[in-house]
């Protein structure tokens, strides 16, 4: 029952993700055109509470999705099952949110 | 061992979608530790970015852009198959997905270079 | 390799799960089916090969083994359609134990059929009127799209999650599963999401579509599942799982 849950967690973040990386890709691709400086990036999102909303969500939500993803291929590809599992995939989305949480508040405040 | 089983296109669709995951997954830390860094200046952040400026960086950048628009299409295929009523031509929309995130990584390079 | 026009060059397994190939030379028949092969083997070159079948016609399931590769119903592909260079090389279907030869265990591929619950559970008696089915209904059309399983187990061999994930319930319980949950006389349908759910489950599948590729039916397990995928996530968000 509890991957069923994981599996719902997972579902409802990519629903969440699919606009944002979209903004993203938009960002990246179009928005980039004369290489990245430091100015351009934290000219953008310093003191911007959109930005710091668009960044913060987008944190959580990859944090979440991409933790439950790295738990299915370790289960599958690694045959790994039991409290481990369970344990490093939190960890690994854990450490993705602080570190996510740090370069927000890095490029927003 | 070979498995001729799994040489249809949408076995091929998964392998995509789950080496595009796996990658970003790995890259997100490096990102967010890259960001961070602007917590000791813009001085600090613009050292990094310099970083990226040379040919292979920018190469992986590629390749980055081709995995997300990747991962972002064939999930949207996913939910789609998932979520609405079944539709067939199932491989079409794979092969879609794959094309268009080629077409992103392109346009990125042009814009880089 | 130097053999007749007419014959063909067949390798099938023999064994257990740590057998090994052995080499016949088979004479070539007009519409010649695989099945036709094995048994020609068995009557005429190695009377102690195990194997199954009953039907001869496509009904009863029970001759599916892995030909060049992929799981196929043996009575009904022709030699022609799947030989390469006159070659084949026939093996025990995938993802199942083997007895011996081409005769796998199917005990599991039965009982994970069970723990789906893909029994029909009534809730009326004999005394009680006939239920009446009107075929133009959604419930009922889904129904028929997935009611023709003949339980061969070529899509349970198909798939890659059972592979890496040997408690899966697998395409053909859910495909049961689904039929029965749209089934407007059954009784044991919130019971049946439970099994559905649990965590050998349907979210489990990652739409590989290998069952779609290979069923000899044309079933549609990946549309089943995602049905039940469905089923499951309302129940969730609902507090009903």
């Amino acid at each position: 029952m509890w991957s069923s849950y994981l599996y719902v967690a997972q579902r409802l973040t990519a629903f969440v993700l699919a606009p944002l990386v979209l903004v993203h890709l938009a960002l990246i691709v179009f928005a980039v055109q004369d290489g990245l400086s430091a100015a351009e990036i934290l000219g953008r999102t310093r003191g911007s509470l959109g930005w710091g909303c668009f960044y913060g969500i987008f944190v959580v939500a990859a944090a979440i999705h991409a933790a439950i993803g790295m738990r299915s291929v370790a289960a599958e590809f690694l045959r790994w099952r039991g409290w481990g599992l369970e344990a490093s995939a939190t960890c690994f989305g854990l450490s993705l949110i602080v570190l996510g949480a740090r370069a927000v508040a890095a490029v927003v405040l | 061992m070979t498995h001729p089983h799994r040489n249809q296109p949408l076995w091929w669709a998964f392998a995509l979608h789950r080496v595009s995951g796996l990658g970003l997954a790995c890259f997100l830390p490096l990102h967010f530790l890259v960001l961070g860094s602007a917590l000791n200046g813009d001085a600090a952040l613009d050292g990094v970015l310099a970083w990226t400026e040379s040919g292979p960086v920018k190469l992986a950048e590629m390749g980055l852009v081709f995995l997300l628009a990747l991962h972002l299409l064939g999930g949207l295929r996913l939910l789609a198959l998932e979520f609405l009523p079944w539709r067939d031509g199932q491989a079409t929309l794979a092969a879609l997905a794959g094309s268009v995130s080629l077409v992103f990584a392109f346009i990125f390079m042009f814009n880089v270079i | 390799m130097n053999r007749a026009d007419d014959t063909l060059a067949v390798e099938i397994w023999k064994g257990g799960t740590d057998g090994r190939l052995a080499a016949f030379e088979v004479p070539l028949r007009a519409n010649q089916t695989v099945l036709d092969v094995v048994t020609w083997v068995q009557r005429h070159r190695d009377p102690a090969l195990a194997y199954r079948f009953a039907c001869r016609v496509g009904m009863c399931g029970s001759c599916a083994m892995t030909v060049n590769g992929k799981p196929r119903w043996t009575c009904r592909t022709h030699v022609a359609k799947v030989a390469v260079e006159r070659h084949l090389t026939i093996e025990p279907l995938r993802n199942l134990p083997v007895i011996k030869d081409l005769a796998c265990d199917m005990t599991v591929f039965f009982e994970k059929w069970q723990a789906a619950r893909g029994r029909f559970e009534g809730r009326t008696t004999r005394h009680d009127e006939v239920v009446q089915l009107a075929p133009d209904t959604p419930a009922r059309v889904a129904i028929d799209a997935g009611i023709e399983c003949i339980n061969c187990a070529v899509c349970y061999a198909a798939c890659d999650v059972v592979a890496w994930k040997p408690d899966y319930l697998g395409p053909a319980a859910l495909n049961r599963a689904w039929t029965l949950q749209n089934d407007t006389r059954d009784a044991g349908q919130e019971a049946r999401l439970a099994a559905v759910a649990g965590d050998a489950g349907c979210h489990n599948c990652h739409s590989l579509q290998g069952c779609v590729a290979h069923c000899p039916k044309a079933l549609n397990p990946t549309a089943a599942i995602a049905g039940l995928k469905r089923a499951v996530f309302r129940a969730a968000l609902s507090g009903d799982l």
